[in-house]
């Protein structure tokens, strides 16, 4: 099967698990940054969860579906159309030949996530195909570079039954969010007032954000311990420079830095980051090793699971 | 030794072993990352050495933080630094030219040395790798003797050329990729610094050491440099 990009913005890339291993070289990680859901997106299909797909952010993407097929559509609401008709959020749909997928502008959410069967084919560079332009890795041509007009992206010829996620197993992207942050060892060394802050009051989400990070707005925290020496940084780090506004490092993050960190937010909260606007407001909560790790197991193995009992899904 | 362990996420731990940057640390960071593969094998995912720290990503669907943490504390019981560091030397010809080095001639006047006493200082020692970070194959290098120290630029440049050797602090170093950046730069090295189709990928390892040698123009577009002046776009 094969699709046709007609028209896109050049933020749409492809995306899978992201990279590791090479993390000691300057190679930052990748990856959809939404992977709860890309993985729902493959799952619908009975991919493997690490399978290339598209991540979408704020629509303006056109498609031509060049052979008919099943693909799958999660994450944030774009509108999207199959020849003018609405499509919903986490299903799969079978596609004809000729038809035409628009993204539009996001109801809710910023990035919307389309698989097809057995992935979208690109090259592995070091371990993985995820688009990362800054470091000119992964993507269709292995280069770095996002999604261009003239593209053809490919997958296996398999057409999966159409099928719809039941609804209590679909993340709510529209409840108020609340960020499950990992205290670090640097959070006893901000000041009791700004730690009452960042935990009691509303974060607003910055326009500066992008694939390396979020930054937010809010109350003004203070360090107060002495200057660090640069170290790795991990997924989701909220990491405080001298202004006081952390900045949430997400998979494009540099692989080493040197600001005093609150802790890092667990990968689900990363996930739900990632589909939060400019202004959105968000609260941070303090979360035991215990309490994330279980709820990031419990995504995981829903993702990895069967999707064979699911609803078919119903066209009118 | 007694390496502190800190939480740094839900699935990565920071192994302290050091407050300052020194080059001593490095035989001590690298038996640490030695014995750390060796204990976790499969189960790690990405381990990142910098100047005084190991950055240890788990596989957190397999281990819980105190597990992990106990597999640290046996990995690193009786840890001895390397006695022969595993890393390569390197010797990095550099073209030293205002036109591709357009903080030569104010970086010597700042350390006051004439720009040829200023390459031969920067060419007089061997450099450790400290770390890898900025972008794919980005080496910080040190240290510099303490008269080429020099801030980084107040306003970093837009765009600077692959291959650029800078200074920044008592740090030196070469940009992998064309890519913005804020180093105070001498001059600009025709050997690729990262290439996936690499044994390893990056020519520079944590460890490695590096030695520049200060090449002529024809030497530089002999080895394949590309001569074309930094443009400062506004």
């Amino acid at each position: 099967m094969s699709l046709r990009v007609e028209q896109t913005l050049g933020l749409a890339q492809l995306q899978d698990h992201g990279r590791f291993g090479v993390r000691h070289l300057g190679v930052t990680q990748g990856g959809a940054l939404d992977w709860i859901s890309a993985g729902l997106a493959n799952h619908l299909l009975g991919n493997s969860a690490d399978c290339p797909v598209l991540e979408i952010p704020l629509g303006g993407l056109t498609l031509r579906c060049e052979q008919d097929t099943t693909l799958a559509l999660t994450g944030a609401d774009l509108q999207a159309t199959l020849d003018d008709q609405l499509l919903a959020p986490w299903c799969s749909f079978a596609v004809k030949a000729g038809q035409r997928l628009v993204f539009n502008t996001p109801l809710y959410g910023v990035r919307a996530y389309l698989a097809a069967p057995d992935g979208f084919r690109a090259p592995q560079v070091l371990g993985s195909c995820a688009t990362v332009v800054r470091d000119r890795l992964g993507g269709l041509q292995g280069n770095g570079a996002a999604l261009q007009a003239g593209d053809q992206l490919d997958a296996a010829a398999r057409r999966p039954k159409p099928v719809s996620l039941p609804e209590p197993l679909r993340p709510d992207l529209r409840r108020p969010v609340q960020l499950e942050l990992v205290p670090g060892a640097q959070i006893a060394r901000f000041s009791g007032v700004s730690l009452f802050q960042a935990f009691n009051q509303v974060w607003r989400v910055d326009a500066r954000a992008d694939r390396m990070g979020v930054r937010l707005q809010g109350p003004v925290l203070h360090y107060q311990g002495e200057a660090l020496v640069s170290e790795g940084i991990a997924l989701g780090a909220v990491q405080v420079p001298p202004d006081g506004q952390p900045i949430i490092l997400l998979n494009d993050r540099q692989t080493i830095g040197g600001y005093p960190r609150l802790g890092a937010l667990s990968p689900v909260a990363v996930a739900r980051l990632a589909q939060c606007g400019v202004g959105e407001p968000v609260r941070l909560r303090i979360s035991s090793h215990s309490q994330a790790r279980e709820r990031y197991l419990h995504w995981l193995e829903l993702i990895d699971g069967r999707n064979d009992h699911y609803p078919p899904v119903h066209r009118g | 030794m007694n390496p502190q362990v800190e939480t740094a996420s839900l699935d990565s731990l920071i192994i302290r072993l050091f407050e300052r940057i020194d080059e001593h640390n490095m035989p001590w960071l690298l038996a640490a990352a030695q014995r750390l593969r060796d204990s976790f094998g499969a189960l790690l995912v990405d381990l990142v050495p910098s100047y005084t720290t190991l950055l240890l990503h788990y596989d957190v669907r397999a281990l819980d933080e105190w597990q992990a943490r106990e597999l640290i504390e046996q990995a690193l019981t009786d840890l001895q630094p390397l006695e022969h560091l595993s890393g390569q030397r390197h010797e990095l010809p550099v073209w030293y030219h205002p036109s591709v080095g357009p903080d030569l001639e104010p970086l010597a006047r700042h350390s006051g040395l004439n720009p040829n006493e200023l390459i031969q200082r920067h060419c007089s020692r061997d450099y450790s790798v400290f770390a890898l970070g900025f972008a794919p194959g980005f080496a910080y290098l040190g240290l510099v003797e303490p008269q080429l120290m020099a801030p980084r630029l107040a306003t970093p440049r837009r765009r600077v050329a692959a291959g650029s050797v800078g200074i920044a602090e008592r740090q030196t170093a070469i940009y992998p990729l064309e890519s913005p950046g804020g180093w105070n730069l001498l001059g600009r090295t025709p050997v690729a610094l990262f290439d996936p189709k690499y044994q390893g990928y990056s020519l520079l390892q944590p460890g490695d050491r590096v030695r520049f040698v200060a090449i002529s123009h024809g030497e530089f577009l002999r080895l394949g440099g590309d001569d074309s002046p930094l443009e400062e776009r506004p």
